[in-house]
């Protein structure tokens, strides 16, 4: 590669002084413009008040909602939905509203944690990888193909079922073989990013490489970081579900929405219902939903797919 | 070409090696040795250390590993103790019928989402587009599993069309033949498949659109028909190969869950029942078929690229 003659003194030290600030700023209007053409997406903005509401229904909603999920009561089981029970009773007598409220907490909850498991294990991963280049950035993604070629439901299944299942188990279990997307997305990133002139700028002034990953790369490529993450709790829920479905879930008292739904299909032929769409429309609606904002903010951070 | 196959090679067997180091720490960290499957739980730590000597499960991990390597380069998957029976001949009973699940619903999930995304894409926006749009998205966000029961209570409760549970026959060709019982697992694994399928059809149709050789053929005066059938199809149908070869953990999980749903004496149903048995042999073997299943199939995708495409052959 040809060095490229010298900048005078003063530029050079306007590099030196100003390349944060100066880009910086560049990237908050970047922000803006992403936020304005994330809100002029309409499923975007739908989906947004679809996460916003199943929070609120989740964790606000049992403190208005008020039932009894503690403790069973077998002479109320399987009622159709009356003014009582808003979606009748489970196999337990638990108002099925409710419980759905409490599976729901498990769902994003675990969903949430398991994001953030993969999504810091891959940024820092993939980062690493980038910046190092050479023979250890190779291993590095092998080690990722490796991760990738393993069938993740499996693994997953296999860890519970050793490990047992709580919400914390799930979510490092569900992050810690989901983290592979990310690396990828952000070696790539740092890929590009590293040979601009802000990371040989910092690189001269003296950064480590810590420093250079956790303050000048890593915030350089939030934007499919952030992408990535919507799509990662997406695929944390959907996940925790198939586990739940299987049986391999939170133990009882807890329930997440999947274990529910595989409660309810044993009375599949008896037309109770309420015990398996709403719980199955839930699933669905919050997935959905997170794969729209997904897929928005992905055009939004698209800078070839922006309007001028 | 041959240097970018055989670069390609090393890589894969590079994975492979990876895959197995990782099952086998798998195997290694779950069930690190069959000794009291095997002595009984009566059996005295003293018993055990001994058996585990005799056996070599108390050699060097690095040792442990080679030997596990050299049984399954023989051949040998392992020893389910649960079940008395070695792992190759218990997958032998159900290979076949999940194989035909499996193939059936791929071949149609690709009939299916090649013309849909061509279709989409051509009438982009229209009423037509938007629908299956829609139906893709909302199957996309879907757990199978849902699917799988809303299509029971559709066309085997409310209308008694099919039936409920897959065919429980043991010889493949009866359960070929049972299209009253193998159409809603097909079903629901087809459309899992078609929903991704078909988005990412229609964007490279899209991407294929937009190519200036399009516009000649257009300019020139070529009939759509035409410009569609000779310019199009097999130009947007490429990133098809490398999908399939994709797709194989999405139809390996989607198979657990089907054979679960409706009882379908699977591959799949076999880890499952595995899961509850806690028959970890049966679990790190079928796990390990289903990565280099994956390896494999990536591999060659990529071969069937290089021969469908000759960009890249020329790269």
């Amino acid at each position: 590669m040809a060095t490229p003659p010298l900048p005078p003194v003063d530029a050079q030290r306007a590099v030196l002084l100003g390349p944060e600030g100066g880009d910086v700023g560049a990237v908050q209007s970047g922000w803006r413009l992403a936020l304005r053409e994330f809100m002029s997406n309409r499923l975007a903005v739908v989906g947004f008040g679809m996460i916003v509401f199943f929070v609120l229904f989740c964790f606000v909603g049992p403190l208005i909602y008020r039932t009894n999920q503690i403790d069973t009561n077998l002479i109320i089981a399987n009622e159709a939905p009356s003014g009582a029970h808003l979606l009748g009773t489970d196999t337990n007598g638990f108002d099925e509203l409710g419980r759905i409220m409490v599976g729901g907490q498990a769902a994003l909850e675990i969903g949430f944690f398991a994001a953030v498991v993969a999504i810091v294990i891959g940024a820092l991963w993939g980062a690493v990888s980038g910046l190092a280049g050479g023979i250890v950035d190779s291993v590095m993604m092998r080690v990722v193909d490796v991760f990738l070629s393993v069938p993740f439901l499996f693994v997953v299944l296999i860890l519970a079922v050793k490990f047992g299942a709580s919400v914390l188990s799930l979510s490092l279990v569900i992050g810690f073989f989901a983290w592979q997307v990310p690396a990828r997305l952000v070696r790539g990133e740092v890929l590009t990013l590293r040979e601009r002139d802000f990371v040989l700028a910092a690189r001269t002034a003296g950064s480590t490489s810590w420093r250079l990953i956790s303050r000048h790369l890593l915030p350089n490529a939030l934007g499919v970081v952030i992408v990535n993450v919507t799509f990662q709790v997406a695929d944390a829920i959907l996940a925790v579900s198939y586990i739940g479905f299987l049986g391999f879930g939170l133990h009882f008292p807890n329930v997440d929405w999947g274990d529910q739904l595989s409660a309810g299909t044993e009375y599949l032929q008896d037309g109770y219902w309420w015990l398996i769409y709403p719980v199955g429309a839930c699933i669905v609606l919050t997935v959905m939903a997170l794969n729209f904002i997904g897929d928005a903010l992905r055009d939004s951070m698209d800078v070839r797919l922006r309007r001028r | 070409m041959i240097t970018y196959l055989a670069r390609r090679f090393v890589t894969s067997v590079v994975v492979l090696i990876g895959v197995s180091i990782f099952i086998f720490v798998l195997l290694h960290a779950t069930f690190p040795t069959p000794a009291r499957a095997v002595l009984g739980l009566q059996a005295r730590p003293s018993q055990i250390n001994a058996w585990n000597k005799s056996n070599g499960y108390d050699d060097p991990v690095i040792v442990q590993y080679l030997h596990y390597i050299n049984t399954l380069i023989h051949g040998n998957f392992g020893y389910s103790y649960v079940e008395n029976q070695s792992v190759v001949a218990l997958f032998q009973e159900r290979v076949a019928r999940s194989a035909y699940l499996s193939g059936i619903s791929l071949v149609l999930a690709v009939i299916i989402a090649l013309p849909l995304g061509i279709f989409q894409a051509v009438k982009r926006n229209s009423i037509g587009d938007n629908v299956a749009t829609s139906a893709a998205f909302i199957l996309y966000s879907m757990p199978s599993f849902f699917l799988g029961l809303i299509l029971i209570q559709v066309f085997a409760l409310s209308f008694p069309i099919f039936s409920f549970e897959a065919s429980q026959s043991n010889s493949l060709w009866v359960v070929i033949g049972d299209w009253n019982g193998m159409t809603l697992p097909i079903a629901t694994l087809t459309l899992i498949v078609v929903a991704s399928f078909s988005r990412y059809m229609r964007s490279s149709t899209m991407d294929v659109l937009a190519q200036d050789y399009i516009r000649v053929a257009r300019a020139k005066g070529l009939p759509e028909r035409l410009v569609l059938s000779r310019h199009l199809v097999r130009n947007a149908s490429l990133p098809m190969v490398t999908l399939i070869g994709l797709s194989l953990p999405a139809l390996l999980a989607g198979n657990l869950i089907t054979e679960q749903v409706f009882n379908f004496q699977g591959l799949g149903l076999l880890f499952f029942d595995s899961l509850e048995k806690v028959d970890y042999p049966v679990l790190l073997a079928y796990t390990l078929a289903g990565a280099v299943l994956v390896v494999v199939g990536n591999f060659v995708a990529d071969i069937a690229l290089t021969v469908a495409d000759p960009r890249i052959r020329l790269a």
